[in-house]
């Protein structure tokens, strides 16, 4: 039975693409069928951090319009090969997608994966409530930072009733990742701390990923951080966070972050 | 310590936590479909009240507040002077 996962966070910029591509490549990592889907209809980005911009050929539109069969603009990962993109459109807008078509397309997608990852576009208008219309399971992705707490508790909002399963009254499964954490700043009370956040959104926690060179390092090379260092402290939570999603029951760490002895020593003072 | 603290600031996350927790109180509410929940309250409490006594519609203060875990519910309703009727109502 396929699951189908929303990747959503309201505001821009918390790490929504990020997080698909290292969710859905640590699900394969584990032997999972998955795909990405892109949503963000016009601002594509999913396909240049997994490193497929250069082989898309058809796109979402394309097959929820019946001008491409899905078959035809699935790309398949050339590092995991049980790992594929469908890539959104650049030049359409957000209006080509309708809901019929959608439904059609995750239809046949829950057919032959066992996960689909749609990574939402930022804001709450169309194209985010499409991308969450048809899920099993969110994952809010949050920065602890005030305006995205703010917009994430929003989202929670939309997901409780715009949504295929809302709207049937049975319960969305709701999980909160935590993305650019910095356990240090959190402790002298300079950043809101998980606890903080948990109790605010009161949604359980899928996982924390903390704020690291790494993932940055990843979208420059267009790989999954999971794929390009997997024993980095990033890639670390998001193969947690992926276990998790899986059902397995693990703590929530802070994996710390490898460092010399030289700047250990430092932050400690600073500390 | 005194003297170290004057060179550190102020923690600023239970700040933004604080903000928080108020803003979002209010928001859930608004958002939640119920923008008009103390208007509603106000109207009804005010039917209630002028069944048995004479009150001034401009005299009714209904107030929603949050503090910390608690969320509290003001109506300040003046009744008109006749103390007569109010030893009827009563």
């Amino acid at each position: 039975m396929a699951k189908v996962v929303v990747v959503t966070s309201g505001k821009g910029g918390v790490g929504k693409t990020t997080s698909t591509a290292a969710l859905g490549a640590a699900l394969a990592q584990t032997g999972q069928n998955v795909v990405v889907v892109d949503f963000d209809v016009g601002l594509r980005n999913l396909d240049l951090v997994m490193g497929a911009e250069r082989r898309v050929v058809y796109d979402l539109i394309n097959v929820v319009q019946g001008d491409a069969k899905l078959a035809q603009a699935l790309i398949r990962d050339k590092r995991l090969d049980n790992l594929s993109i469908l890539p959104a459109s650049q030049t359409r807008d957000k209006d080509a997608l309708t809901e019929d078509g959608v439904a059609r397309v995750m239809g046949e997608l829950r057919e032959k994966f066992d996960w689909v990852i749609c990574d939402s576009p930022a804001g709450i208008e169309r194209g985010a409530t499409l991308a969450m219309r048809h899920a099993d399971l969110a994952v809010v992705v949050t920065n602890p930072e005030v305006s995205s707490v703010r917009d994430s508790d929003r989202i929670i909002g939309l997901l409780d009733s715009k949504t295929e399963k809302a709207e049937k009254g049975e319960r969305m499964d709701k999980h909160l990742l935590l993305t650019r954490y910095d356990a240090g700043r959190a402790q002298r009370g300079e950043m809101l701390n998980v606890e903080d956040v948990l109790e605010i959104l009161s949604i359980p926690l899928l996982g924390i990923i903390p704020e690291s060179e790494e993932v940055l390092r990843a979208s420059n090379m267009g790989s999954p951080v999971t794929l390009s260092n997997v024993n980095c402290a990033p890639s670390r939570a998001y193969m947690d966070a992926a276990r998790r999603l899986m059902g397995e029951t693990l703590p929530v760490t802070i994996p710390p972050e490898r460092r010399g002895l030289f700047s250990k020593f430092f932050a400690r003072r600073a500390a | 310590m005194k003297v170290l603290s004057l060179f550190r600031r102020q923690s600023s996350a239970p700040v933004a936590r604080e903000r928080l927790q108020v803003l979002l109180a209010h928001e859930r509410a608004v958002i939640g479909g119920r923008s008009d929940l103390v208007s509603v309250l106000r109207e009804e409490i005010l039917a209630v009240i002028a069944k048995h006594v004479s009150v001034d519609r401009e005299k009714i203060r209904v107030k929603m507040d949050r503090d910390g875990s608690v969320a509290t519910l003001e109506v300040d309703i003046e009744i008109r002077a006749p103390s007569s009727e109010l030893a009827l109502s009563a």
